[in-house]
Protein backbone atom coordinates (compact mmCIF):
# COMPACT_ATOMS: atom_id res chain seq x y z
CA UNK A 1 0.00 0.00 0.00
CA UNK A 2 1.35 2.95 -0.90
CA UNK A 3 2.46 4.84 2.31
CA UNK A 4 1.31 8.43 1.73
CA UNK A 5 -2.08 7.26 1.44
CA UNK A 6 -1.45 4.86 4.78
CA UNK A 7 -0.21 8.33 6.78
CA UNK A 8 -3.53 10.29 5.02
CA UNK A 9 -6.12 7.41 6.06
CA UNK A 10 -3.81 6.90 9.91
CA UNK A 11 -3.94 10.67 10.26
CA UNK A 12 -7.93 11.06 9.16
CA UNK A 13 -8.65 8.18 11.76
CA UNK A 14 -6.98 10.18 14.79
CA UNK A 15 -8.97 12.81 14.06
CA UNK A 16 -11.96 11.34 13.48
CA UNK A 17 -11.67 9.26 16.84
CA UNK A 18 -10.79 12.62 18.29
CA UNK A 19 -13.46 14.36 17.59
CA UNK A 20 -15.70 11.94 18.40
CA UNK A 21 -14.42 11.80 21.89
CA UNK A 22 -14.55 15.95 22.18
CA UNK A 23 -18.52 15.92 21.28
CA UNK A 24 -19.20 12.97 23.60
CA UNK A 25 -17.35 15.08 26.19
CA UNK A 26 -18.91 17.97 25.46
CA UNK A 27 -22.38 16.61 25.65
CA UNK A 28 -21.15 15.00 29.05
CA UNK A 29 -19.36 18.29 30.03
CA UNK A 30 -21.53 20.86 29.01
CA UNK A 31 -24.29 22.91 31.29
CA UNK A 32 -27.71 22.66 29.63
CA UNK A 33 -29.60 21.08 26.89
CA UNK A 34 -29.08 23.96 24.57
CA UNK A 35 -25.66 23.82 25.09
CA UNK A 36 -25.48 20.01 24.70
CA UNK A 37 -26.55 20.36 21.70
CA UNK A 38 -23.62 21.87 20.07
CA UNK A 39 -21.02 18.97 20.83
CA UNK A 40 -22.92 15.72 19.13
CA UNK A 41 -24.25 17.68 16.44
CA UNK A 42 -21.07 19.52 15.63
CA UNK A 43 -18.06 17.88 16.70
CA UNK A 44 -19.28 14.27 16.45
CA UNK A 45 -20.57 14.55 12.74
CA UNK A 46 -17.68 15.88 11.65
CA UNK A 47 -15.74 13.37 13.22
CA UNK A 48 -17.20 10.46 11.75
CA UNK A 49 -17.05 12.43 8.23
CA UNK A 50 -13.84 11.81 9.10
CA UNK A 51 -13.61 8.59 9.41
CA UNK A 52 -15.60 7.71 6.27
CA UNK A 53 -13.51 9.86 3.80
CA UNK A 54 -10.37 8.00 5.91
CA UNK A 55 -11.91 4.62 4.61
CA UNK A 56 -13.18 6.14 1.27
CA UNK A 57 -9.41 6.52 0.63
CA UNK A 58 -8.32 3.47 2.15
CA UNK A 59 -10.34 0.98 -0.07
CA UNK A 60 -9.34 1.91 -3.11
CA UNK A 61 -5.71 2.44 -1.98
CA UNK A 62 -5.27 -0.95 -0.64
CA UNK A 63 -6.80 -2.84 -3.81
CA UNK A 64 -9.89 -2.79 -3.81
CA UNK A 65 -13.04 -0.54 -5.88
CA UNK A 66 -13.77 2.85 -5.23
CA UNK A 67 -17.86 2.95 -3.47
CA UNK A 68 -19.59 5.33 -3.40
CA UNK A 69 -21.49 3.93 0.24
CA UNK A 70 -19.64 6.02 2.47
CA UNK A 71 -20.32 9.06 0.51
CA UNK A 72 -23.88 8.23 1.00
CA UNK A 73 -23.19 8.27 4.72
CA UNK A 74 -21.26 11.43 5.01
CA UNK A 75 -24.30 13.34 3.04
CA UNK A 76 -27.08 11.64 4.65
CA UNK A 77 -25.25 12.34 8.25
CA UNK A 78 -24.36 15.85 7.12
CA UNK A 79 -27.82 16.68 6.22
CA UNK A 80 -30.10 14.76 9.07
CA UNK A 81 -27.91 15.85 12.23
CA UNK A 82 -29.01 19.32 11.79
CA UNK A 83 -33.04 18.37 11.26
CA UNK A 84 -32.43 16.23 14.75
CA UNK A 85 -31.07 18.82 16.85
CA UNK A 86 -33.61 21.36 15.16
CA UNK A 87 -36.11 18.74 16.36
CA UNK A 88 -35.09 18.11 19.77
CA UNK A 89 -34.78 21.96 20.57
CA UNK A 90 -38.13 22.56 19.54
CA UNK A 91 -39.24 19.71 21.80
CA UNK A 92 -37.26 20.85 24.58
CA UNK A 93 -38.66 24.16 24.34
CA UNK A 94 -42.12 23.16 24.11
CA UNK A 95 -41.86 20.94 27.06
CA UNK A 96 -40.09 23.65 28.73
CA UNK A 97 -42.91 26.24 27.93
CA UNK A 98 -45.34 23.79 30.31
CA UNK A 99 -42.89 23.52 33.11
CA UNK A 100 -42.65 19.63 32.79
CA UNK A 101 -39.12 19.55 32.22
CA UNK A 102 -37.71 22.20 34.17
CA UNK A 103 -34.18 22.91 33.53
CA UNK A 104 -33.05 26.17 35.08
CA UNK A 105 -29.59 26.31 33.41
CA UNK A 106 -31.32 27.55 30.07
CA UNK A 107 -32.67 30.74 32.20
CA UNK A 108 -36.41 29.77 30.68
CA UNK A 109 -38.66 29.40 33.85
CA UNK A 110 -42.52 28.51 33.28
CA UNK A 111 -44.03 29.46 30.17
CA UNK A 112 -41.97 31.26 27.21
CA UNK A 113 -41.45 34.45 27.40
CA UNK A 114 -43.19 36.38 24.52
CA UNK A 115 -41.49 36.43 20.97
CA UNK A 116 -42.01 40.20 20.24
CA UNK A 117 -43.06 39.96 16.70
CA UNK A 118 -46.27 38.69 14.64
CA UNK A 119 -45.90 35.49 15.48
CA UNK A 120 -45.67 33.00 18.33
CA UNK A 121 -42.83 30.32 18.95
CA UNK A 122 -42.24 27.43 16.20
CA UNK A 123 -43.35 24.70 18.16
CA UNK A 124 -47.05 23.63 17.42
CA UNK A 125 -49.03 25.88 19.12
CA UNK A 126 -51.57 27.97 15.97
CA UNK A 127 -50.26 31.21 14.57
CA UNK A 128 -51.49 33.86 17.18
CA UNK A 129 -54.23 35.51 14.95
CA UNK A 130 -55.90 32.22 13.69
CA UNK A 131 -58.93 31.77 15.63
CA UNK A 132 -59.37 28.78 17.89
CA UNK A 133 -61.84 26.61 16.61
CA UNK B 1 0.48 2.45 11.27
CA UNK B 2 -3.00 2.31 9.90
CA UNK B 3 -3.29 -0.49 12.72
CA UNK B 4 -2.09 1.68 15.68
CA UNK B 5 -4.82 4.43 14.25
CA UNK B 6 -7.34 2.20 14.42
CA UNK B 7 -7.02 0.95 17.97
CA UNK B 8 -6.90 5.02 18.93
CA UNK B 9 -9.81 5.44 17.46
CA UNK B 10 -11.34 2.28 18.54
CA UNK B 11 -10.48 3.41 22.32
CA UNK B 12 -11.65 6.88 21.45
CA UNK B 13 -15.12 6.16 20.59
CA UNK B 14 -15.34 3.56 23.11
CA UNK B 15 -14.92 6.09 25.45
CA UNK B 16 -16.93 8.69 23.66
CA UNK B 17 -20.14 5.70 23.92
CA UNK B 18 -19.54 5.64 27.19
CA UNK B 19 -19.84 9.12 28.20
CA UNK B 20 -23.15 8.94 26.24
CA UNK B 21 -24.17 6.02 27.89
CA UNK B 22 -23.51 8.34 30.96
CA UNK B 23 -25.64 10.93 29.68
CA UNK B 24 -28.30 8.88 28.73
CA UNK B 25 -28.85 7.58 31.76
CA UNK B 26 -28.20 10.62 33.74
CA UNK B 27 -29.63 13.40 31.87
CA UNK B 28 -32.08 15.37 33.55
CA UNK B 29 -34.61 16.00 30.78
CA UNK B 30 -36.17 14.09 28.18
CA UNK B 31 -34.32 16.08 25.70
CA UNK B 32 -30.76 15.03 26.90
CA UNK B 33 -31.97 11.25 26.82
CA UNK B 34 -33.05 11.52 23.12
CA UNK B 35 -29.89 13.65 22.00
CA UNK B 36 -27.50 10.94 23.71
CA UNK B 37 -29.24 8.40 21.87
CA UNK B 38 -28.56 10.20 18.46
CA UNK B 39 -25.20 10.41 19.49
CA UNK B 40 -24.61 6.86 20.69
CA UNK B 41 -26.29 5.60 16.95
CA UNK B 42 -23.92 8.32 15.43
CA UNK B 43 -20.81 6.51 17.48
CA UNK B 44 -21.82 3.45 16.53
CA UNK B 45 -22.30 4.38 12.67
CA UNK B 46 -18.15 5.22 13.15
CA UNK B 47 -17.27 1.97 15.20
CA UNK B 48 -18.76 -0.08 12.42
CA UNK B 49 -16.95 2.24 9.59
CA UNK B 50 -13.59 1.74 11.30
CA UNK B 51 -14.39 -2.16 12.00
CA UNK B 52 -14.85 -2.31 7.95
CA UNK B 53 -11.37 -0.98 7.65
CA UNK B 54 -9.42 -3.25 10.12
CA UNK B 55 -11.47 -6.31 8.28
CA UNK B 56 -10.68 -4.22 4.71
CA UNK B 57 -14.21 -5.90 3.95
CA UNK B 58 -16.89 -3.55 2.62
CA UNK B 59 -19.73 -5.33 3.63
CA UNK B 60 -19.93 -3.40 6.68
CA UNK B 61 -21.32 -0.16 4.76
CA UNK B 62 -24.58 -1.32 4.40
CA UNK B 63 -25.51 -1.77 8.25
CA UNK B 64 -23.72 1.79 8.81
CA UNK B 65 -26.16 3.27 6.17
CA UNK B 66 -29.35 1.58 7.68
CA UNK B 67 -28.17 2.70 11.18
CA UNK B 68 -27.91 6.47 9.86
CA UNK B 69 -31.17 6.31 8.49
CA UNK B 70 -32.68 3.96 11.27
CA UNK B 71 -30.96 6.45 14.17
CA UNK B 72 -32.51 9.43 12.39
CA UNK B 73 -36.22 8.05 11.60
CA UNK B 74 -35.78 7.24 15.63
CA UNK B 75 -34.45 10.96 16.96
CA UNK B 76 -37.59 12.05 14.48
CA UNK B 77 -40.04 9.74 16.24
CA UNK B 78 -38.96 10.52 19.79
CA UNK B 79 -39.18 14.41 19.21
CA UNK B 80 -42.58 13.81 17.62
CA UNK B 81 -43.88 11.83 20.45
CA UNK B 82 -43.04 14.56 23.08
CA UNK B 83 -44.14 17.31 20.85
CA UNK B 84 -47.46 15.75 19.93
CA UNK B 85 -47.97 12.90 22.23
CA UNK B 86 -48.43 10.88 19.06
CA UNK B 87 -46.09 9.91 15.94
CA UNK B 88 -48.27 9.02 13.07
CA UNK B 89 -51.32 11.66 12.79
Amino acid sequence: MNPIAEIVVSVLIVIGGSFALIGSWGLVRLPSLMTRLHGPTKATTLGVGSCLIASMIYFPAAGGSFSAHELLITLFLFVSAPISANMIAKAHLHRQGWSIDPNPEDAIKGALPDTGGPTGWATFWKPRDEPDE
Amino acid sequence: MIGLALQFGFACIAAAAMLNMWRLLAGPSRGDRILALDTLTINAIALIVLFGIHETSATYFEAALLLAMVGFVGTVAYCRFLLRGDIVE
